[in-house]
């Protein structure tokens, strides 16, 4: 493991970004906008606002790091520039986590945004608002791993746009935000619990309440678990030869 | 002097299809060695074998006295892809730095890479904003960085206008005379001819090599072209 080419592969990646300025505005605004969308559609009951908002702030990284990691991961791979790399010294691990540190800091600022206009125009509440968005950014490099995993089972573009509706579309069905865990039938809820966004969604739930206890942490270590898993499994996909 | 590649036996499938059928073949070291045939011979898969980015089902491929793709030689060999693998949306210089900084290798290896391969002047440009042939020389100038020993460039001179791919193989000439090993595959018959030694590829085996005069005296062709023409004929009649 080298910092230096971890370091150098997360300036590569913001660097690329930064010449997308269309992309930084849609990574910056869609969940504003989104936000903006829910708040105004509970206009009336504000109660259910306060509590989709929380939630809701904390999975827009999932699913925003999700697409661009997968998208990024495939163009890696098509354009030989992966092939390129592993014929250089850096290491596998070097360049998941320089994506990881790349992706994170778009998660911060993508969570901070979408936080200041929450708390400060929506009337959003929580007394811990540093730990929502540090739980958006856990989410955030728990998408970036799962969509770095997902892209090596694509190979087009159309095919990792396929894996958002597949790999995520029923994580969120399930993850209680819509209908809570304990009334889904068994079958769900088994299922619902394999599922790393459901433990990104109690998180983000309990911070919401101010229910800080034991669960919370549980939650934590799962998602750091299930990031974990997959950047190893994503990592095993990188292969210095291929056939 | 040990050759600075020595493949043995070497079998490789792709797609289900045997693509290299037990080649054997020596490359000297600091000369400019050319790996000619026809498209779908086996060059580019042979070059990736030797880079070490190839799965190979059967025989040996041992690079500066290494086995190919061993983690010692990542800092000694520079690849050129046959399609330029460089980040479009990422300027020259960037393309250039983010390689330079895998290879730990400072500001002044970017700087000579673009003046080898002539591209001073347009190190803020975006890579997707260069012509074919820009591109085909930034890809070159990674492969430059960190002045590898053996330099395998699969077709780097495609695309390009006569000017261009004399300097370059100027440059090849240069790189050769200070003791870098260089493999390049080539469709271009005046090229082979600024070769040290050549490699004839077809169908997945080596048909012969030897200099450009050996091959004129072989076949008594002045024209490589010919040269090459008869040897694939006289190939295909004992066959």
């Amino acid at each position: 493991m080298s910092l230096a080419r971890s370091r150098a592969t997360a300036a590569r990646v913001l660097r690329q970004l930064r010449h997308d300025p269309r992309t930084i505005a849609l990574l910056l605004a869609v969940p504003c906008v989104l936000q903006v969308l829910v708040h105004e559609l509970f206009a009336s009951r504000a109660e259910v606002f306060q509590a989709l908002g929380v939630p809701l702030l904390g999975l827009f990284p999932f699913v925003a790091m999700f697409i661009v990691t997968s998208i990024t991961m495939l163009r890696e791979r098509t354009s030989g520039t992966l092939e390129r790399l592993l014929a250089t010294p850096i290491g596998r691990g070097d360049l998941l986590v320089g994506y990881a540190l790349a992706f994170a800091v778009v998660a911060a600022a993508q969570a901070s945004l979408v936080s200041l206009l929450s708390f400060g125009l929506l009337g959003l509440e929580s007394e811990d608002r540093a730990l929502v968005v540090a739980l958006a950014i856990a989410n955030a490099v728990l998408g970036m791993a799962l969509g770095l995993f997902a892209s090596a089972f694509a190979r087009t573009e159309f095919q990792a746009v396929q894996f958002m509706p597949a790999f995520v579309l029923p994580q969120i069905l399930l993850c209680g935000l819509l209908v809570p865990r304990e009334e889904m039938a068994g079958w769900l809820q088994a299922l619902s619990a394999l599922m790393p966004l459901t433990y990104a969604y109690d998180a983000l739930a309990r911070v919401s309440n101010g229910d800080l206890g034991g669960r919370l942490w549980l939650d934590v270590a799962v998602l750091g678990g299930a990031t974990a898993l997959a950047l190893g499994l994503g990592a095993v996909t990188l292969r210095r030869r291929t056939p | 002097m040990e050759p600075a590649i020595v493949v043995s036996g070497l079998r490789v499938v792709r797609g289900g299809r045997e693509v290299l059928h037990g080649l054997d073949l020596d490359v000297a070291r600091g000369c400019v060695t050319g790996l000619l045939g026809p498209s779908g011979s086996g060059k580019t898969t042979l070059m990736r074998a030797i880079v070490g980015v190839q799965i190979v089902r059967e025989g040996r491929v041992t690079v500066l006295g290494l086995p190919a793709g061993a983690p010692a030689l990542r800092f000694r060999v520079g690849y050129q892809t046959q399609a330029p693998s460089v980040y479009p949306d990422l300027t020259v210089r960037e393309n250039l730095g983010y390689f330079a900084a895998v290879l730990g290798v400072g500001a002044a290896e970017v700087a000579r890479a673009v003046a080898t391969v002539g591209l001073a002047g347009l190190e803020g440009q975006l890579a997707a904003r260069l012509s074919g042939g820009e591109l085909a020389r930034l890809s070159l100038a990674t492969a430059l960085l960190g002045s590898p020993a053996l330099l395998v460039l699969d077709e780097p001179t495609v695309g390009l206008d006569p000017v261009l791919r004399r300097d370059l193989w100027d440059r090849f000439r240069e790189l050769a005379a200070d003791g870098v090993t260089l493999l390049v595959s080539s469709h271009v018959m005046d090229e082979a001819d600024r070769c040290d030694d050549l490699v004839l590829l077809r169908d997945g085996v080596v048909l012969t090599t030897g200099t450009p005069s050996d091959l004129r005296a072989r076949t008594g062709e002045q024209e490589l072209d010919a040269a090459f023409l008869a040897l694939v004929d006289g190939a295909g009649r004992a066959g």
